[in-house]
């Protein structure tokens, strides 16, 4: 690896040992051995297996459940549903005040989406749990479903989630979250080109190669220790604390090993269920998701559409753009509302332009929850904006690096959430990536830099 | 339940237990022996995180009954380092940055030394087509192919 | 009620009792324990026969019998099978290979059973307890057999008249999303005399693409001969839907795979 030391020669630091030097992973020897402790590595006697009966439809009305069947099955040592539940009604990020809590532990009265959790059963092996899941009844009236966000919201759509009261999350700023900066329609009618794009996004499933799942081992001062790969720790402590009325004192969180996360982790899903289980039996309990659960079941990284209208000028200056996001929550909110506010916060992208208009939205439809993964609320949006930027300059037909040096951020440009840039380094990125690629820009690029005169 | 012998030799020591009819080997070493360097990521034959080496083949613990190795030689990842000394390819798999997450490792170390036990100086397409039927969502695999690939070097470098 | 697995020697003695309502032959386990591991409740026993015949290979001139129970490696590394390693290569991973049978993927349901469409394009004979069928026959009613299929017999082609495509996404191998077998006769000249052409995921079992066949019949295997097969091939097909592909997705690759399978 070479590092180049003309790039902010005047602030850079040469005295460092660690940089460019190889350093072992202190959990390697752990790996290649075998002897890494995976929560699922833990094993304790007369532990029971947890399986969940899910909704088999994406929108339905409970009529009754009958699990009687179930609990007479041989192995059963126990069958929960919602009225076993504390605080079954919960919302992950209530934790920093941003409800309203909207998603149940066990499905009371309503399944949203498909693969809602509806009915946990307990039992001695996990095929005895799974015989006693298929022998529970559960009545649906099924209701109309809505999937796409934009029927979402017209009038008339079916209402996805009461705790809502409309299919879209309600900010403290209103229906989305909003940046105004600049005059855009102005900049508009000023611009030589106007160029409106829409581009969107399928969920995408983290995949990882460990299930999601919890151990859960009650201890004998009524503690309970929870052997999990949440990557969420505290997070998943304090809810659970939550969703089972029960002091944080009570809770003994083990983690830290985490068998792939990619931000699939964080949602608090199995450990308020599994800890309540070991509670109700007084029984280790095991709760861990199939490959099937983990793929359908678990959030994946949100659908997202996005329409950009950007205008801009012949020589390479965008002076307006305006931004409309769409984030599918799916039934609920997790993570969902904080990641169609980063949309927000990322959408001028690292460019300076002088108008931004943004509304970002968070909605919700019947589908699967979606949540965190890598830079959720901010991959997608560099996709679209990266494309728009391609395609703009294609349209003033300008070379698509050079359009990116007339408009990239350099330290002391006003953003458009009025925070002046500092620490910019896109232009010495850029000039890199111009050598790298041997993708040429003219002199002029080459010898600019982030900092501007006076700034 | 009906409970059923197994005995099987599990890295070089004879292992007896009583499982379950239509136990997986998976669980009888994982629950039962407590070896749980096989991992359960599919429990579908997908992943390759519970490859084992069964009589100098590989194999998948998850779809593999216990009942059905009797008296079978069973090979896994944590019987592989001697005497507190790194296997080559536990070593190479360390040097190379090949484990991130860990959870594919130990399936990923049994694929590729089946293929090192056959095939002393494989060559990279053959280190690709080894371990194709294990999953790792972390590396990318390059790093994984080239660990092989430095491994099967030692060892050729320590046969000369 | 547990997985109980019951051990036979002979095929006959395992025959009754897999008459017995939830219970399934165990072969290599890639199919059966697969469903049981993901919660298919409706197996509760499992039947096994140790009788070592059914891992036989038998190969005397250019006829060959497969044991049910002979796996997908040992298929890949019999030098004599040479024409038919392509089609074991392209099973799974070196473990599932280990494992998986002949006698299993012919039960297979797509997108699973590459192997079983290459047996398909070669005629095979399918021998079980109750007799010998043709492969077509026993496809058609594998979902009710009970009858434990012994070995499956075929004539060995000759390595320039058979092929076999396997496309998957992944590199160097994944799930298919279609596979293709071809078993053609030609005249010194080139041209098709006998064509027989079986295909993967174009239904839930592998099928013959019979309107294929016939137009080929006659044809050199140049891009202006074959134009006509390749556009007969999605006759008759319903292809899966899945999280590889979809069945429109299938349709529209099936004649371009099929062209470059002909045209190599």
């Amino acid at each position: 690896m070479e590092l180049r030391k003309n790039y902010f020669a005047d602030v850079r630091k040469d005295g460092l040992h660690e940089i460019g030097q190889p350093r072992p992973r202190l959990d390697s020897p752990g790996h290649v051995t075998g002897k890494t402790a995976y929560f699922a590595d833990r094993n304790f006697p007369g532990m029971l297996h947890l399986k969940m009966v899910r909704s088999p439809h994406h929108h339905a009305r409970i009529r009754s459940i009958d699990t009687s069947e179930a609990e007479k099955h041989p192995g059963v040592a126990r069958v929960l549903t919602a009225k076993d539940v504390p605080h079954n009604v919960y919302t992950i990020l209530i934790l920093i005040q941003i409800g309203p809590e909207d998603e149940t532990v066990l499905a009371d009265g309503k399944v949203r989406w498909k693969g809602e959790a509806v009915v946990a059963v307990l039992a001695e092996t996990e095929r005895a749990a799974q015989e006693a899941a298929a022998k529970v009844k559960v009545d649906y009236e099924v209701l109309p479903a809505v999937f796409d966000m934009e029927e979402a919201l017209k009038p008339g759509a079916p209402l996805v989630n009461e705790h809502h009261g409309q299919n879209y999350y309600l900010y403290d700023s209103g229906e989305c979250r909003k940046v105004r900066f600049g005059d855009v329609e102005a900049g508009f009618a000023m611009a030589d080109h106007i160029l409106e794009q829409s581009y969107q996004s399928s969920p995408i499933e983290h995949a990882p190669t460990e299930t999601t799942g919890c151990v859960v081992a009650p201890e004998g001062n009524d503690r309970f220790t929870c052997y999990t790969n949440t990557q969420a720790m505290f997070f998943t402590l304090d809810n659970t604390s939550i969703i089972l009325q029960m002091p944080g004192s009570k809770l003994h969180f083990v983690g830290g090993t985490v068998g792939g996360g990619f931000g699939g982790k964080v949602d608090v899903i199995v450990e308020p269920i599994a800890i309540l289980a070991a509670k109700l039996t007084g029984r280790p309990v095991s709760f861990i998701y199939s490959r099937e659960e983990e793929m359908q079941v678990s959030s994946p990284r949100a659908a997202e559409k996005v329409v950009i209208k950007d205008g801009v000028m012949k020589d390479g200056r965008i002076v307006a753009r305006k931004v409309t996001g769409y984030t599918d929550a799916g039934a609920y909110s997790r993570h969902s509302p904080y990641g169609a506010q980063k949309g927000a916060a990322h959408y001028p992208g690292p460019y300076t332009i002088p108008n931004v208009w943004i509304d970002t939205y968070c909605v919700y439809t019947n589908r699967t929850p979606s949540s965190a993964m890598r830079g959720f609320g901010v991959t997608i949006g560099d996709f679209a904006l990266e494309v728009q930027m391609d395609k703009l300059a294609r349209l003033i037909g300008m070379d698509p690096l050079e359009f990116r040096f007339i408009n990239a951020y350099r330290d002391g440009d006003m953003k458009a959430h009025r925070q002046p840039t500092e620490g910019a380094a896109l232009i010495e990125c850029m000039q890199e990536a111009s050598r790298a690629a041997n993708w040429p820009v003219a002199e002029k690029y080459m010898a600019m830099s982030s900092y501007r005169k006076g700034a | 339940m009906a409970k059923v012998p197994v005995q099987f030799t599990l890295n070089g020591s004879e292992k007896a237990e009583f499982v379950e009819s239509g136990t997986t080997l998976l669980h009888a070493l994982r629950d039962k022996i407590g070896d749980t360097s096989p991992k359960g990521g599919c429990h579908q034959g997908t992943c390759g995180a519970c490859s084992v080496i069964i009589d100098g083949e590989l194999r998948l613990s998850c779809l593999t009954l216990a009942e059905t190795c009797n008296g079978t030689d069973i090979k896994t990842t944590a019987g592989l380092a001697e005497g507190g000394v790194l296997h080559p390819l536990q070593r190479a798999f360390l040097d190379a940055f090949a484990t991130q997450c860990g959870f594919c490792t130990p399936g990923m170390i049994m694929a590729a030394k089946v293929l090192l036990d056959r095939t002393p100086n494989p060559s990279r397409e053959e280190v690709i087509e080894a371990l194709s039927g294990n999953i790792c969502r972390c590396t990318g695999y390059e790093p994984i192919i080239q660990a092989v690939l430095t491994a099967a070097r030692a060892n050729s470098q320590n046969a000369a | 009620m547990s997985l109980a697995l019951r051990t036979f020697s002979s095929v006959k003695d395992a025959n009754t009792a897999l008459q017995v309502s939830g219970t399934r032959y165990l072969g290599g386990g890639t199919l059966v324990i697969r469903a049981a591991n993901e919660g298919d409740v409706s197996v509760s026993s499992l039947i096994r026969v140790t009788d070592p015949g059914l891992s036989q290979i038998a190969v005397s001139d250019d006829k060959v019998w497969l044991g049910a129970s002979v796996t997908m490696a040992a298929i890949a590394r019999r030098p004599e099978l040479a024409a038919l390693a392509p089609a074991a290569r392209a099973v799974g991973g070196p473990a599932i290979r280990n494992m998986a049978t002949v006698g299993g993927n012919l039960f297979a349901t797509a997108p699973y059973g590459d192997f079983a469409v290459a047996l398909l394009a070669l005629d095979a004979t399918v021998a079980t307890e109750d007799g010998e069928m043709p492969i077509e026959t026993f496809l058609a009613g594998r979902d009710t057999s009970r009858a434990i299929v012994t070995a499956v017999g075929f004539s060995l082609p000759k390595a320039e008249s058979f092929r076999f495509l396997k496309v998957s996404r992944i590199k160097p191998k994944g799930i298919s999303v279609l596979s293709i077998a071809a078993h053609l006769q030609r005249t010194v000249d080139g041209s098709v005399t006998s064509a027989r052409i079986a295909l993967g995921c174009m239904a839930d079992r592998p099928m013959r693409a019979k309107a294929a066949e016939k137009a080929l019949l006659g044809c050199k295997l140049t891009p202006q001969e074959i134009a006509p097969a390749l556009a007969a091939a999605v006759e008759g097909i319903a292809p899966i839907t899945d999280p590889i592909a979809s069945a429109w997705y299938r349709a529209e690759v099936l004649p371009v795979h099929l062209g470059r399978l002909l045209l190599t």
